[in-house]
């Protein structure tokens, strides 16, 4: 009874054992294979290309700003997009063209952005 | 369907013309031309369907009398704000394509405003004109004022929409819907709680009209932004905005008349006496026009809280006669330049009798109606204000009215002073555009000569306030 109860799970157990084992090889396969030229910067925790520990009133390029605001809009974008898959058998057509307008009035700012240069970071 | 096509046709030629702009070099005058005219066509269009009267998408968008108006009184302050500020625009270099857009897509925001019969559609309008707002006071991006407007109006606005947001999130949570007329059924079930929620919205707006004690934010705004869109900030946004304050009073709210009223008046009384005693102290004419938009407000506002079909009617003649004082008073100001450099201190004026009289005549004549001096088109705007108080027995806001209206008379005489009176320092260009031209021309045809026949805007707006509702 508990042997078969525990069998529903041998899947579970030898998939496990593959991805430990999988992952201690590639670490083994690297630490031997792999060609060592250590260095300090390799250690420290990295940041978005600032000192992670620094005066927060420093300088840095505005562009930045630029890049994380086009980010945002299109993380949002697909936020809106999930509930609207989920959803997209109840809402029927008028909530596929919906999200089609928004989709294009989306890429008409997006071919902007891209046209004017936003995009280039020179 | 057919009453959407302004609508329509603009969100689809900004988003077309934002298109073009981009790929073709230079285009930035093509598409000033192809949105007047398009903003000419659509007077028209709405014009023919005036007296229609639908709502649509499940009552969230109402097309109406009122909103006819309220959208025909956009489109002509954004006409006339483009004929003037083309000139301004070309010799400040401000010769961007975007510029022409966002005023196209704010307009899309303030139609949305103006129609909008629901919480949600209400705040994705004030939204879209607002963020394209934020980016017009900031336009000129060599000049450290004109950012320092941009940001001050954004961190500002953006504080004022959270509280508008958080009204909107009350009334929905005691009512469970953002529809207006669900929120008005709904009074008798939840009807203190439902005050709470009126008080932020009210707070949110009243910033938008710029009205005490959320004013702070205009004179900064006005003085640090381009001259054009200072025109454009002291018309279009406040008739909007005014357009979904009648809206949102009227419907949703119109069991609460008697709370409401008591609020709008005290922000009325603020802004008139503010205004009249903050403005005597201003150098800076483009200040000094933000002051008085200020009283201005407090005006249409006293207007506003008398709650009757007159008042109404006396408020939307109000909206009309400012718009096209603001429209002269601007055209003015973008006269005064020498070689293509603009002045903006009142002491600047000195000497325009000299060398520019016609302008100086139709500045002062502007100033005595922004006063309300008969027989100008601005005196029979607070005259009906006033009698429309009085027929409902508020005798202290009409003393009120009426005291302020004496006291800002003084400022608006400096002006006069300073153009007569002053030493002449040097000579300004002569006006050649005619864009100026037209709209000072029409501006002050209308100012002189509204006394010969007022029933005539009047009667309009009798008819869309008894149809209202």
């Amino acid at each position: 009874m508990l042997l078969e109860y525990l069998q529903n799970y041998l899947s579970i157990l030898i998939f496990l054992v593959i991805a430990i084992g999988l992952g201690f090889a590639f670490i083994i396969v690297n630490f031997i294979c792999a060609p060592s030229h250590p260095d300090s910067e390799k250690l420290s925790p990295y940041e978005c290309g600032f000192e992670p520990f620094s005066d927060s009133r420093m300088k840095f390029d505005v562009r930045f700003y630029l890049v994380a605001i086009l980010f945002i809009i299109f993380d949002l974008e697909v936020a809106f997009l999930f509930p609207w898959a989920v959803t997209l058998s109840k809402i029927g057509a008028l909530g596929f063209w919906s999200m089609m307008i928004f989709l294009s009035v989306l890429t008409v700012g997006f071919i902007y952005e891209w046209k004017s240069g936003a995009l280039d970071w020179e | 369907m057919n009453l959407l096509i302004p609508e329509f046709a603009l969100i689809i030629s900004s988003l077309g013309l934002l298109m073009l702009g981009v790929f073709k070099k230079n285009s930035q005058k093509l598409i000033n031309n192809f949105i007047l005219v398009l903003l000419v066509i659509l007077i028209g269009i709405i014009g023919v369907n005036y007296k229609d009267n639908q709502n649509f998408f499940n009552n969230t968008y109402s097309v109406d009398l009122l909103s006819n108006f309220m959208k025909i009184t956009v489109l002509i302050a954004v006409i006339f704000t483009n004929l003037i500020s083309s000139q301004y625009l070309r010799n400040q270099s401000l010769t961007r394509f975007e510029y022409s857009i966002l005023i196209l897509f704010s307009v899309v925001g303030m139609f949305t405003m103006i129609s909008a019969n629901n919480l949600i559609i209400f705040y994705l309008g004030l939204e879209l004109q607002s963020l394209c707002l934020y980016i017009l006071a900031s336009i000129n991006t060599t000049s450290v004022k004109s950012s320092e407007a941009g940001l001050k109006y954004f961190v500002l606005g953006s504080l004022s929409s959270g509280l508008l947001l958080y009204g909107c999130s009350l009334v929905y949570g005691f009512t469970g819907s953002t529809d207006y007329y669900v929120i008005a059924n709904s009074f008798l079930t939840s009807g203190d709680a439902l005050k709470f929620g009126l008080v932020f919205i009210l707070c949110g707006i009243a910033f938008k009209i710029s009205a005490v004690p959320f004013h702070m934010w205009a004179p900064d705004v006005y003085e640090g932004s381009p001259t054009s869109v200072t025109t454009f900030f002291a018309m279009a946004p406040k008739i909007a905005a005014l357009a979904a304050l009648i809206r949102f009073l009227h419907i949703p709210y119109a069991n609460f008349y008697a709370d409401w009223k008591a609020i709008i008046i005290v922000i009325s009384i603020a802004s008139m006496i503010l205004s009249a005693v903050a403005a005597i102290g201003q150098n800076n004419i483009k200040r000094l026009m933000a002051f008085s938009s200020i009283g201005h407000i407090g005006f249409i506002l006293a207007g506003l809280a008398v709650g009757t079909k007159q008042s109404l009617s006396a408020v939307l003649v109000y909206v009309f006669i400012y718009v096209l004082m603001n429209i002269g008073t601007f055209a003015c100001i973008m006269c005064i330049h020498r070689k293509g450099a603009y002045f903006e201190k009142i002491s600047d004026l000195s000497g325009l009798s000299k060398n520019h009289p016609v302008v100086a005549f139709s500045l002062s004549m502007l100033m005595f109606s922004l006063a309300g001096i008969p027989p100008l088109a601005g005196f029979f705007a607070k005259f009906y204000i006033i009698s429309s108080i009085i027929e409902q027995k508020i005798y202290y806001l009409a003393v009120i009215g009426l005291i302020s209206a004496v006291i800002s008379a003084f400022y608006y005489l400096r002006v006069i002073k300073v153009i007569y009176f002053d030493q002449p320092v040097d000579n300004y260009d002569p006006v050649e555009n005619i864009g100026i031209k037209f709209s000072l021309a029409v501006a002050i045809i209308f100012i002189l000569f509204y006394f010969i026949q007022p029933s005539l805007l009047s009667n309009i707006a009798d008819n869309v306030a008894l149809n209202f509702k």
